[in-house]
């Protein structure tokens, strides 16, 4: 009984003694499995993806009796009759089917106590796989607080295999749990296995729960007092705008000056490398790309782990099961389910925290449909952009009825943002169901609890961290390769004397800079592309700019037109002219063409860590060039519907 | 509605054949308590295989709980715990009259 066990080890696995052993974790999607493996792993667990499909796969370690063991924390779900390709892994890992996956040495099924009627059909289809199996029964304490009983000693019996009371939020049993893996080779086995026939399953679980003197937990009073609210339908329907529009302000509120903080922090960094290395090159290298990089990244940081935390609070209580539930109906217009909703809805501040939200949907298609519609809506880097161009557009004092005619143009790009990812999403699942069975929809709601702080930390922690590692090296090379676009060639001072520039005057350097860059060619190069648009090569500087972040439009744009303060560059963009062409002379932000930018940003994939999480959570480069190529013709597409129409209006 | 219904043990299997008050799970109002008969394959066999799996076995009694606001999906209270179903999943599912 000790982890030195090699005698009492069976037959035909003997080729695991010299590896690590693997145990894998079973279970329905709220039965606390995930809990139970970050009591075991700590927060030493991997994330990755199953080759090929767009299944998140956590893999994690644990130390016991001097010895190391492998867990695996597989896909939930409520049977072993896949209907998901999701599902089809569990069963394919569980088989050892899975190329580069090894089968599992044991396995750890968890159980809540709470739903242990329903649950035993399933640990049945489990136990007859025939590896060495343990149960792991949850929310014990919550069954007792509920007046339900179970013995867990005799549900061991009753099942033949080890069965343990694990509390995990609380880490209650997780030693014990822990000594017990050591012993996985001597785990009794079931005499009789349960039978096979779903007809009999439910026969053999009442013999077993009655073996176990099982008395069923009462409904949860809260739970039903508070759904009587939340779930009604018109009461409930409030109150879910409500809590929408607290998450929204808390992002906002909240995030906004934290991110004012990180870009305060890096001007002032590069501000530093500006007065100490006066080598003109190396301190714009130093200081706009490198430092303006790992900005970059940082500065999406307060954000996102806001809207973790929110997520994974909402998430923990269980109200995101009722969001859903609440919105399933709307969803189902666009092809999708309930849960897509939350998806969609984070995307309003952040693609990357939507994109990240979907692995909370069973079906694959809804996936791939969900994360083609995220980066539509309209996400706070766009905003920037947008008050810029409405500016130029609208004059602030027009009203319309009550209205300012900026807030409505605003409320229309928000609009059609929503509209089209709706109609993207429609679009990609009718595509993916063609290909694929089309899953059944249901839901478990699962009682109000208390989450864990711990678990929700964890939960907010591993989101973000990954996007970080994901994310940081596509930005950085993004920053980094723009800037040198930008910058390149380099400009000697005699240079700019030549050409007239004063090499003092920072405004006009930069400006002289800029229209001379690298960049600045490749503006004029795709000039015959977006000239239909009604942009200028200095305008498609600025869009170019705007791939690692939108916002960065802006600022770019001002230093093409040697604005004074780039950040607000609106007066020179208003007076810019075409300096050479057919339209020369004329001015370059006429409506048609603030039209035509503000709807081209509307569709535009410009967001390199959107494409970088994309290919995380797929697994594979097919889905973010996917979507880069739809995004962009459709960007180009509307944008010029929009000139035109603007045009025909007299604009 | 009928009193054939009355008479039909829960837990029959049998009564799917004997009884015709059987009704589909979308049809029942909330706060209805029936048991279930059968579940198709109408929609498609795995369909019905997980159906079954998340509780909506022969003999097990379910209670509609309540409706979303737009009357889809509903939730339904089986096996000690609540799971929604939108209309066409719970078409699937036969049921008669319970008792209590």
């Amino acid at each position: 009984m000790s982890a030195d066990c090699h005698d009492t080890g069976d037959s035909g696995t003997g080729a695991v003694l010299t590896d690590v052993p693997r145990v894998a974790l079973v279970g329905s999607p709220n039965a606390g499995k995930t809990s139970v493996f970050n009591s075991l792993t700590g927060l030493k667990a991997k994330t990755g993806n199953y080759p090929g499909v767009t299944v998140a796969r956590f893999v994690g370690t644990f130390r016991v009796g001097g010895r190391g063991y492998v867990v695996e924390d597989l896909p939930g779900t409520y049977s072993l009759e896949p209907i998901s390709p999701d599902e089809q892994i569990t069963v394919d890992v569980l088989d050892g089917r899975l190329e580069n996956v090894p089968r599992p040495d044991a396995l750890l099924v968890v159980v809540d106590a709470t739903t242990l009627r329903r649950s035993l059909g399933f640990v049945a289809q489990v136990l007859a796989r025939g590896l060495p199996t343990c149960v792991v029964v949850t929310f014990t304490d919550e069954l007792t607080r509920r007046q339900g009983h179970l013995d867990v000693e005799a549900l061991g019996q009753a099942l033949g295999v080890p069965v343990l009371p694990v509390v995990g939020h609380r880490g209650h049993g997780i030693g014990e749990l822990r000594e017990r893996l050591a012993e996985w080779r001597s785990w009794p086995r079931p005499v009789l296995p349960p039978p096979a026939d779903p007809d009999e399953s439910d026969a053999w679980a009442e013999s077993v729960l009655a073996f176990a003197g099982y008395r069923s937990a009462e409904r949860h009073r809260v739970t039903q007092r508070v759904d009587a609210v939340l779930l009604h339908p018109v009461l409930g329907t409030a109150v879910f705008f409500v809590v929408m529009l607290l998450f929204f302000q808390t992002v906002f509120t909240l995030a906004a000056p934290l991110q004012g903080y990180v870009e305060a922090f890096f001007g002032w960094l590069s501000g530093l490398v500006a007065a100490h290395v006066h080598v003109a090159w190396l301190s714009g290298l130093l200081g706009d790309a490198v430092i303006g990089g790992v900005g970059g990244v940082l500065v999406f940081v307060p954000q996102i782990v806001l809207l973790f935390l929110l997520i994974a609070l909402l998430e923990g209580v269980g109200y995101m099961s009722r969001a859903a539930f609440l919105m399933d109906r709307v969803m189902a217009r666009a092809g999708l389910e309930g849960r897509a909703f939350v998806a969609l809805l984070s995307s309003f501040a952040c693609a990357i925290p939507g994109i990240m939200a979907t692995r909370t949907l069973p079906s694959a298609n809804d996936r791939v449909a969900t994360m083609m519609a995220a980066p539509l809506m309209t996400c706070s880097a766009r905003l920037p952009v947008y008050v810029l161009l409405i500016g130029l557009l609208v004059d602030p004092s027009v009203k319309v009825g009550p209205f300012g005619a900026q807030g409505l143009v605003m409320f229309g790009m928000y609009l059609l943002g929503a509209v089209s990812a709706m109609l993207a999403a429609w679009a990609f699942k009718r595509l993916g169901d063609r290909r694929g069975l089309v899953m059944p929809f249901y839901m478990e709601m699962p009682p109000y609890r208390l989450p864990a702080p711990r678990s929700v930390l964890v939960a907010m922690w591993d989101s973000s961290r990954s996007f970080i590692r994901k994310c940081s090296t596509i930005i950085m090379v993004t920053t980094v390769g723009l800037w040198l676009l930008l910058n390149l060639p380099l400009q000697s001072a005699a240079q700019m004397r030549a050409a007239g520039v004063d090499p003092g005057d920072a405004t006009a350097v930069s400006s002289y800079v800029v229209d001379h860059s690298y960049a600045a060619d490749l503006g004029r190069l795709v000039a015959p592309v977006f000239d239909p648009l009604g942009f200028d090569w200095r305008v498609n500087v600025g869009v170019l700019s705007a791939q690692s972040a939108r916002e960065t439009f802006v600022a770019t744009l001002g230093q093409v037109a040697a604005a004074e303060d780039p950040e607000h560059p609106a007066q020179v963009l208003r007076s810019m002219t075409y300096p050479d062409g057919p339209r020369a002379g004329q001015r370059v932000f006429t409506a048609p063409t603030i039209a035509a930018l503000l709807v081209y940003f509307a569709y535009a994939l410009q967001c390199m860590a959107t494409v970088g999480i994309m290919r995380r959570e797929t697994g594979t480069w097919k889905w973010p060039a996917v979507a880069f190529t739809y995004l962009t013709a459709t960007a180009w597409v509307m944008a010029y519907l929009a000139r035109t129409i603007t045009t025909m209006l007299g604009g | 509605m009928t009193t054939v219904d009355d008479l039909v043990e829960p837990g029959d299997r049998l009564s799917a054949v004997r009884c015709d008050g059987e009704r589909p799970l979308a049809d029942l109002a909330p706060g209805a308590r029936a048991t279930v008969t059968r579940v198709t394959t109408a929609g498609s066999p795995a369909t019905a295989r997980r159906l079954r799996d998340l509780g909506f076995t022969p003999g097990t009694v379910v209670q509609v709980v309540r409706r979303a606001p737009l009357r889809d999906p509903v939730v339904y209270l089986v096996k000690d715990y609540e799971v929604c179903l939108r209309r066409a999943q719970a078409a699937c599912v036969y049921t008669v009259r319970a008792d209590g």
